[in-house]
């Protein structure tokens, strides 16, 4: 299952970037998100590992899951390694005028679950949504607060 | 795992050993193959033998998805406090059970487990014998459940795995609905010699909502003496509920469909005993206090609770 999310943001792409790629902000600005923990060395980039949770119905679902892709101040995406198949991707483009154009992106499932699995990734699917729509929201707020005081 | 291929290997030929291996002992056909009834007992015996490398966990990890659908829809799980487990190594998690044979806090509580830790890390239940020899049993093993011993469990607890034990076990189960608030592990104090033997802190996991499924009436101790069962059939008790689609149901053998009642799980502090009651804790002190404390905290949870079933 995938879902996609989209947001404008009235700041420059190195500010959203510096944003999504710190580990300490996703707790703050990912709703239903109950872990999201540095798992080894590397605190960021390319093969930085993080063991995550989010909160889906009676359970926090999620793993270990790793950064794959590495764009600076374009994309970043990561792949589980344990838990739950997912993959997830932030797609930064600057719109010319001073704004972020964000996408997020995010692919989950569970290889051999069979019919129950597919239930499951659709029951999932409309609650995972709306929280990466409010969290696409925080995120904006979050960045564009730092974009004013920065400028002033 | 590969130690744990050998330690099947090994398992298996203790158990065969222990069998007697020699078709001849419960009987052979003509063709020397073990008769149906030595066969049984094999299977019997090997059900309720611990071989815990029955626990897959990519059939775990596969079956999550409905263990999931059920106790996010039709019970509504909430489980709290799961980072109060510790991390890793061996651990004892001690709970309060419910539900008859159908006891819906264990779904929630094992899906809730595999989920927050992975399915990679090694995690054992205790059963009945009865629920292991039942049909049910061969899938619940992948799951990870073995039958409640003192010896399966230390093994599993040896190997450095997290045990869930239902001290009250096949007796709190069956409660009466108006007793629905009560811990009550009827003196069985085994989990604290095990958790002592072995040098593993403690996890009370207290529920509710699991005794909302049906109407449970009587343990069914009379029941069982007047129809003489105690000494046909050693039971002791023959409980009685009212739940779908029996409407009156004697012994649940059958199990039966559970009422959507919302679960809510309260995963407690750790207890170090030997660090809270010194080298040599007593017992029973510390039966008392688990107890004491458990039931505290399912006193708060009933308090939340606004209507039985809505939760």
């Amino acid at each position: 299952m995938r879902i996609e999310q989209k947001v404008t943001v009235d700041a420059p792409r190195r500010l959203v970037w510096d944003y999504v790629t710190e580990p300490a902000n996703y707790p703050v600005f990912i709703e239903g998100l109950t872990r999201w923990d540095v798992a080894g060395d590397k605190h960021t980039g390319l093969g930085a590992r993080y063991r995550m949770l989010i909160r889906v119905g009676a359970a926090d679902v999620g793993g270990l899951i790793e950064i794959v892709e590495w764009q600076p101040e374009g994309d970043m995406a990561w792949s589980s390694v344990t838990g739950v198949d997912q993959r997830g991707r932030w797609r930064l483009r600057e719109l010319g005028d001073g704004r972020t154009r964000v996408n997020f992106r995010f692919a989950y499932g569970v290889a051999g679950g069979g019919i129950p699995g597919l239930i499951a990734e659709r029951v999932a699917a409309p609650s995972l949504s709306r929280r990466f729509r409010l969290s696409l929201l925080n995120l904006k707020r979050a960045v564009e607060e730092q974009a004013v005081a920065a400028s002033a | 795992m590969a130690e744990s291929g050998a330690g099947t290997a090994a398992q298996a030929g203790e158990r065969e050993s222990r069998n007697g291996g020699d078709p001849r002992d419960l009987g052979a056909d003509a063709f020397g193959r073990p008769s149906l009834l030595r066969r049984f007992f094999d299977e019997v015996q090997n059900r309720l033998t611990a071989d815990l490398d029955d626990r897959d966990p990519d059939f775990i990890r596969e079956n999550l998805s409905l263990s999931w659908l059920i106790a996010s829809i039709w019970f509504r799980g909430e489980v709290r406090g799961m980072e109060r487990i510790p991390e890793e190594g061996p651990v004892l998690l001690v709970g309060n059970h419910s539900g008859g044979t159908v006891t819906p806090d264990t779904i929630v509580f094992t899906l809730a487990f595999n989920t927050y830790f992975g399915v990679e890390r090694p995690f054992y239940q205790l059963a009945h014998n009865l629920v292991l020899t039942s049909p049910v049993g061969p899938y619940l093993r992948r799951f990870g459940t073995v039958a409640a011993s003192h010896e399966n469990a230390r093994k599993a607890l040896d190997a450095g795995a997290a045990v869930l034990v239902y001290p009250g076990g096949d007796w709190e189960v069956n409660r009466p609905s108006w007793e629905a608030n009560r811990i009550d592990f009827a003196g069985r104090s085994g989990f604290v010699k095990l958790a002592l033997d072995a040098g593993v802190q403690i996890v009370p996991v207290v529920s509710i909502g699991g005794q909302e499924t049906a109407i449970f009436l009587t343990h069914g101790e009379r029941l069982a003496k007047l129809l003489r069962l105690d000494r046909l059939l050693r039971l002791k008790t023959l409980p009685v509920n009212l739940s779908l689609p029996w409407v009156v149901n004697v012994g649940d053998f059958l199990g039966h469909l559970p009422l959507p009642a919302k679960i809510t799980v309260q995963v407690m502090e750790p207890i170090d005993l030997r660090e809270r009651y010194g080298p040599n804790p007593s017992r029973e002190q510390v039966y008392a206090d688990i107890t004491s404390l458990m039931q505290d905290q399912l006193t708060e949870l009933a308090a939340e609770r606004r209507l039985p079933i809505v939760g």
